[in-house]
C-alpha cells in the first residue's frame, strides 16, 4: 500500500459518520445561530428579517432566567447525586455474594430498561391526585393528606425529580458494577493480610479504584440530565401548573413548538450550550476526565 | 452485613424499583368497568386481558409497530455501520482534525433537543419533509451516533494492534482486515451500538411529536401518549400497550445484560 492512500485511509473510515454529522449536526448548529439572529417565528418563516442580537439581549435581561437556571442546577445535581449514590450502593450490595444475584440484576436494571416516556407517563398517573398509587399509598398506608402533585410548582418539580431518580439509577449501577469487577480480588486479599478492616478496605481501595469509571459517567449523566426534555415535560404534561415547573430545555422547548417563536428559542437554545459547555469545562478541569475520557 | 439483613434490604429495594412497572401490569388487567379505582391491589379483582385485545385489534396499534419498527431499524443500521468504521478511525489512525473530531462528537451530547431539532424542522419545513418517517429516523441517527463512535473507539483501543499487524503483514488489506478481524472481536461494543441506536428510534417521544403530525405515521411513542390523554377512558388501553412495547425491549436489554457491563465500562476508558 502506498504512502498517500495510507494517509487518506482514515479519512475514509471516518467519511460516512462525518457526512451524516456535517448534514444533520454540523449545518443544523450553524443555522440554529443564524435563525437566532433573526426574527423567524410563525408568520416569519420564510421571510425573516435580522435582528442582530436581540433574542440574546432580551434572554439575558429576563429576571425568570437566574431562576429557571438554579432550577436547572438543583435537577441536575439532585438528581445525579442520588443516582450515583443508590447506584453505588446497590453496585457493592451485589457485588457480594449472594444467591440469586443476577435475578436482582437483572430487576434492578428494568426501570433503565423501559422506554423513558413509558416512565414518564407511568408516573405521571401514578402522581394523579385521586387514583393515583402515590396518593393512596400516602393515605391509606401512613395516613397523609393527599398531595396536590401538579397543583403547585415545589410539588410537581419534586414528582418530576422523583421519576427521574428511579429512571437514572440503574444506568449508574451497571457502570458502578463494571468498575467494581475490574478490582483484582489481589488487592483486598493483601489489605486483608495487612490487617485493614472492611470500612478501611473500602475506603482505601474500593471508592478510588471506582473513581475512574464514574468520573466519565457522572459527566455524561450530568449532561443528559441537564438536558433531559422527556421526563420534566411529560411528568408535568408541558410545565404544569401554568408553565411553573421548567427546566430550561423544557422551557425553550414550549418557547419554539407551542409558542412558534422560533428565532427566540433558537437563541436560547444557544445560550443554554453556552452555560452547559462552560459548566463541562470546569468540571473536567476539576476531575481532569479528560485523561480518561481520550 | 448479616446475611438475613442483606437479603431483606435489596428485596426492598428492587420492589420498590418494580413497583412502578407492577403497577401497570395491574392497571393493563383492569376490566371496563373499574377504571376509577382507588384500590392498591396489584392484580385487581376479576382481571381480564380486555384492554389487550382492545389495543391489539381495535386501535392502530399494528400500523404504529409498524411504523416505529422501520424508523428504528434504519437507524440501528446506519448507527452501526457509520459508528463502526468512524470509531475504528479514531483509534487505529493518528490524523489531523482527530481531536477536534472527538471533541466535536463529545460537544454535541450538549445540545439541548432543540438545538438540532428547531433548525432540522425548519429545513424539513421548507424542504417539504415534514412528516416523513425516512425523515425522523435522519433526526434520531443524529442522536445515536456520537455515544455510539465513543463506544466503539473506546472498545477497539482494548483490542491488541498486534493482532491485525499479522492480518497486514499477511496482505489482507485495512478494511478487509477491519471487517475479517476486528469487528468479530467487537460483539459487544457492537451490540450495545445497535441496542442505543434502536432504542433513540424505538423510544423516542419528543422529537417525533414535532416532525409527524399525520396519524399514519404515529410511531409507539406518539400513538401510546394519544391513549395516556385521555386518562379516565383509556387508562387501561395504554397501561396494555406500555406492557406491549416494552417486553421487546426489555427482552434485549436482559440478553445484553452481560455486554452491559464490559462495554459500557470500558466505552468511556482507555486502559
Amino acid at each position: 500500500m502506498n504512502g498517500s492512500s495510507e494517509r487518506s485511509l482514515p479519512y475514509l473510515f471516518l467519511g460516512p459518520a462525518l457526512l451524516v454529522m456535517l448534514l444533520v449536526v454540523v449545518y443544523p448548529f450553524g443555522y440554529n445561530i443564524w435563525i437566532s439572529l433573526t426574527n423567524m417565528n410563525l408568520y416569519h418563516l420564510r421571510d425573516p428579517t435580522f435582528l442582530g442580537f436581540e433574542h440574546y439581549r432580551n434572554i439575558l435581561g429576563e429576571p425568570e432566567l437566574v431562576a429557571v437556571f438554579i432550577k436547572t442546577v438543583l435537577w441536575t445535581v439532585v438528581n445525579i447525586f442520588f443516582h450515583v449514590t443508590i447506584g453505588t450502593a446497590l453496585a457493592l450490595l451485589l457485588n457480594q455474594e449472594i444467591r440469586g444475584r443476577s435475578v436482582f440484576r437483572a430487576l434492578l436494571i428494568l426501570p433503565w430498561a423501559m422506554p423513558q416516556y413509558i416512565t414518564a407517563l407511568t408516573w405521571r398517573g401514578m402522581f394523579n391526585f385521586e387514583y393515583g398509587q402515590v396518593n393512596l399509598i400516602l393515605t391509606e398506608w401512613f395516613g397523609f393528606e393527599a398531595i396536590p402533585w401538579f397543583g403547585s410548582e415545589t410539588w410537581a418539580f419534586t414528582a418530576a425529580i422523583l421519576t427521574n431518580i428511579w429512571l437514572g439509577f440503574p444506568f449508574m449501577m451497571i457502570v458502578a458494577l463494571g468498575g467494581l469487577q475490574s478490582i483484582p480480588e489481589e488487592m483486598y486479599e493483601a489489605a486483608r493480610i495487612d490487617g485493614a478492616g472492611r470500612w478501611q478496605r473500602m475506603r482505601e481501595i474500593t471508592l478510588p479504584l471506582l473513581r475512574p469509571v464514574m468520573v466519565p459517567a457522572i459527566l455524561l449523566g450530568t449532561i443528559w440530565t441537564f438536558n433531559n426534555l422527556n421526563v420534566i415535560w411529560l411528568v408535568t404534561n408541558g410545565g404544569e401548573p401554568a408553565d411553573k415547573s421548567h427546566i430550561l430545555v423544557s422551557q425553550v422547548y414550549k418557547a419554539a413548538f407551542t409558542y412558534y417563536r422560533y428565532g427566540y428559542a433558537a437563541a436560547f437554545s444557544m445560550v443554554i450550550f453556552l452555560i452547559l459547555l462552560v459548566l463541562v469545562i470546569v468540571y473536567m478541569r476539576q476531575t481532569r476526565a479528560t485523561e480518561r475520557v481520550y | 452485613m448479616k446475611r438475613p439483613l442483606l437479603y431483606l434490604l435489596i428485596s426492598a429495594i428492587t420492589l420498590a424499583a418494580i413497583y412502578p412497572i407492577l403497577v401497570v401490569i395491574g392497571i393493563s388487567l383492569r376490566p371496563a368497568g373499574s377504571l376509577y379505582s382507588t384500590s392498591l391491589a396489584l392484580i385487581p379483582a376479576g382481571a381480564s386481558l380486555e384492554a389487550y385485545r382492545v389495543v391489539l385489534f381495535e386501535k392502530p396499534f399494528g400500523r404504529w409497530l409498524a411504523n416505529s419498527a422501520a424508523v428504528s431499524l434504519l437507524v440501528t443500521i446506519v448507527g452501526v455501520a457509520l459508528a463502526s468504521t468512524a470509531g475504528y478511525a479514531f483509534s487505529r489512525f493518528r490524523f489531523r482534525g482527530r481531536t477536534v473530531g472527538m471533541a466535536m462528537f463529545l460537544v454535541t451530547q450538549m445540545f439541548p433537543a432543540t438545538m438540532l431539532l428547531l433548525p432540522l424542522y425548519v429545513l424539513m419545513r421548507n424542504l417539504g419533509l415534514t412528516d416523513s418517517l425516512p425523515g425522523l429516523a435522519v433526526a434520531y441517527s443524529a442522536t445515536a451516533l456520537p455515544f455510539c463512535v465513543w463506544t466503539m473507539k473506546g472498545y477497539f483501543d482494548s483490542i491488541p494492534a498486534a493482532l491485525e499487524e499479522a492480518a497486514l503483514v499477511d496482505g489482507a488489506g485495512r478494511f478487509g482486515t477491519f471487517v475479517r478481524i476486528i469487528l468479530p472481536l467487537s460483539a459487544p461494543a457492537l451490540a450495545i451500538t445497535a441496542l442505543f441506536s434502536f432504542m433513540a428510534g424505538w423510544s423516542e417521544f419528543i422529537v417525533a411529536r414535532v416532525v409527524l403530525s399525520s396519524q399514519e405515521l404515529y410511531t409507539l411513542p406518539l400513538g401510546l401518549e394519544s391513549l395516556s390523554n385521555s386518562f379516565q377512558t383509556e387508562w387501561a388501553n395504554y397501561s396494555a400497550g406500555a406492557i406491549l412495547v416494552s417486553i421487546p425491549v426489555v427482552v434485549v436489554f436482559l440478553m445484553m445484560n452481560r455486554f452491559l457491563v464490559s462495554g459500557l465500562t470500558v466505552g468511556g476508558i482507555k486502559d
